[in-house]
């Protein structure tokens, strides 16, 4: 199968990206790392008039300001994946970043086009939603701030106006004390998960849990953070087994996935619960050991 | 609407200087195949799963149908023509390849060849795992993937020893 043509315009500045979107309507399309848009392309799932290609902008380099990292919207999926700043400061993102597609996918694909692709079976929003991640959208008119958790709308759908494109993104980096998690159930290797969890704990000087953040993906029309009522249970207590293990059943009765090809909506609550109770058990342990760097 | 028109690109493919006249809806893949004559690199399921269109772009494995060519201009490509050193010889991982079996019908050996030479540039003794980790996008339908391993790794430990590595 052949894409359908379309017109072509390559920008060096996200300004000039949210320009050629305004002055070329609703049926202009970014092209960044292009994994999920040429294969849409390439079925004619999608026929825009206009490509308008961000590759040429390029990605700097990422970033450390201490609470957070600052990844260029074009940072590919290799580059998070070895990154040292990465591994050491938000190693569950490198985790992330490495399940994504085969390596071919990773090497072209952006963090900024899979946030503003949403996918409710990707990795990295996934992640990005249990981070508290935010992103810089550049528009025509200027710049704004926005919580990946407000971005992500549904299956393919963001809050970016049709002139808008991500520019930047900000990853909280994990602080002493803390442990991650992330664990997918996927077919085959490469695949769209069915079911991935990303699990942040933080323990307090007691080894009692001080905070947690869960996301889950693959279950719903977007990462689907579980609600803090569902994780206070884990609060003020050490991260015993029965506790996490009830804590996850808890969120994972609160979902309703739908049926697909791949898994029934019964199956992906179940595999919920359990990738959630393994994924909340490594995490603290990690957070007992300091957080170790990714693999 | 007006017609999109064909642009001028031009790259490096296995280090000679190419140019053709592409559309902007034309992939990488096509423009090679079609247009430069460079039928190793192979059409499989045009969404970037199978790994038969594999080549190196500046050095990193990308998936031919999901690169428009107009954005290979400038670029430094590699098809599996491009691995060998001239003369028509094989190169060490395509000999161990054929020593192992590794390659039957052959429609997957060129992105099977560039995908772990590419990974043997970046971790010359990668642990079986970490090759067929490496190898999970390019899908193998006759050889049931352990010769591949095992060419891999036996490419991968005469190289180390070829050059007095250890490990």
């Amino acid at each position: 199968m052949v894409a359908a043509p379309f017109r072509y315009e390559r920008v060096t500045s996200f300004e000039e990206a949210a320009r050629a979107l305004r002055e070329r309507g609703e049926d202009a399309k970014v092209i960044a790392g292009g994994q999920s848009l040429v294969p849409m392309l390439n079925l004619r799932v999608a026929r825009p008039a206009w490509l308008i290609d961000i590759n040429p902008v390029g990605a700097g380099p990422i970033e450390d300001h201490g609470g957070y990292l600052r990844l260029p919207a074009l940072t590919r999926h290799r580059a998070i994946e070895a990154a040292e700043v990465v591994r050491r400061r938000c190693p569950i993102l490198a985790a992330a970043a490495a399940c994504v597609g085969n390596v071919r996918t990773r090497t072209r694909g952006t963090i900024g086009g899979s946030l503003a692709h949403a996918d409710p079976a990707g990795e990295l929003p996934c992640v990005a939603v249990a981070l508290g991640a935010e992103v810089t959208v550049q528009g025509p008119d200027g710049a704004r701030q926005v919580a990946v958790g407000d971005l992500l709308v549904s299956y393919l759908t963001t809050t970016l106006a049709p002139d808008e494109v991500v520019a930047e993104v900000r990853v909280p980096t994990l602080g002493p004390r803390s442990g991650w998690s992330f664990l997918e159930l996927c077919r085959r290797s490469g695949d769209w998960m069915v079911v991935g969890v990303a699990a942040l704990v933080e323990l307090d000087a007691d080894g009692a849990v001080a905070a947690a953040s869960v996301a889950i993906g693959g279950v719903a029309e977007r990462p689907w953070p579980v609600p803090a009522e569902v994780l206070a249970d884990l609060l003020g207590a050490p991260p015993a087994g029965e506790r996490l293990a009830l804590v996850a059943d808890g969120a994972a009765a609160m979902l309703d996935p739908d049926d697909d090809v791949h898994a029934s909506g019964a199956y992906r609550r179940r595999m919920a619960a359990v990738l959630g109770r393994r994924a909340l058990a490594e995490a603290a342990a990690r957070a007992r050991d300091n957080g170790r760097p990714a693999r | 609407m007006s017609d999109p028109g064909r642009q001028r690109v031009a790259f490096t493919v296995n280090g000679e200087q190419r140019e053709a006249w592409v559309f902007p809806h034309d992939s990488l893949l096509d423009v090679l195949r079609d247009d430069l004559g460079h039928h190793e690199v192979r059409y499989g399921c045009g969404e970037g799963v199978c790994g038969t269109c594999t080549v190196l772009l500046d050095g990193e494995p990308v998936s031919g149908c999901l690169l428009l060519a107009v954005q290979a201009d400038g670029c430094s490509l590699v098809t599996v023509r491009g691995l060998a050193p001239g003369g028509g010889g094989l190169h060490p991982l395509q000999a161990c390849f054929l020593r192992h079996g590794a390659a039957q019908c052959g429609f997957c050996t060129p992105g099977m060849l560039l995908t772990a030479w590419a990974l043997l540039q970046r971790d010359p003794r990668p642990s079986r795992e970490r090759v067929r980790r490496e190898l999970t996008g390019n899908l193998c339908r006759c050889t049931g993937y352990s010769k591949i391993l095992d060419a891999v790794q036996e490419h991968a430990a005469r190289a180390a020893e070829e050059t007095g590595g250890h490990g």
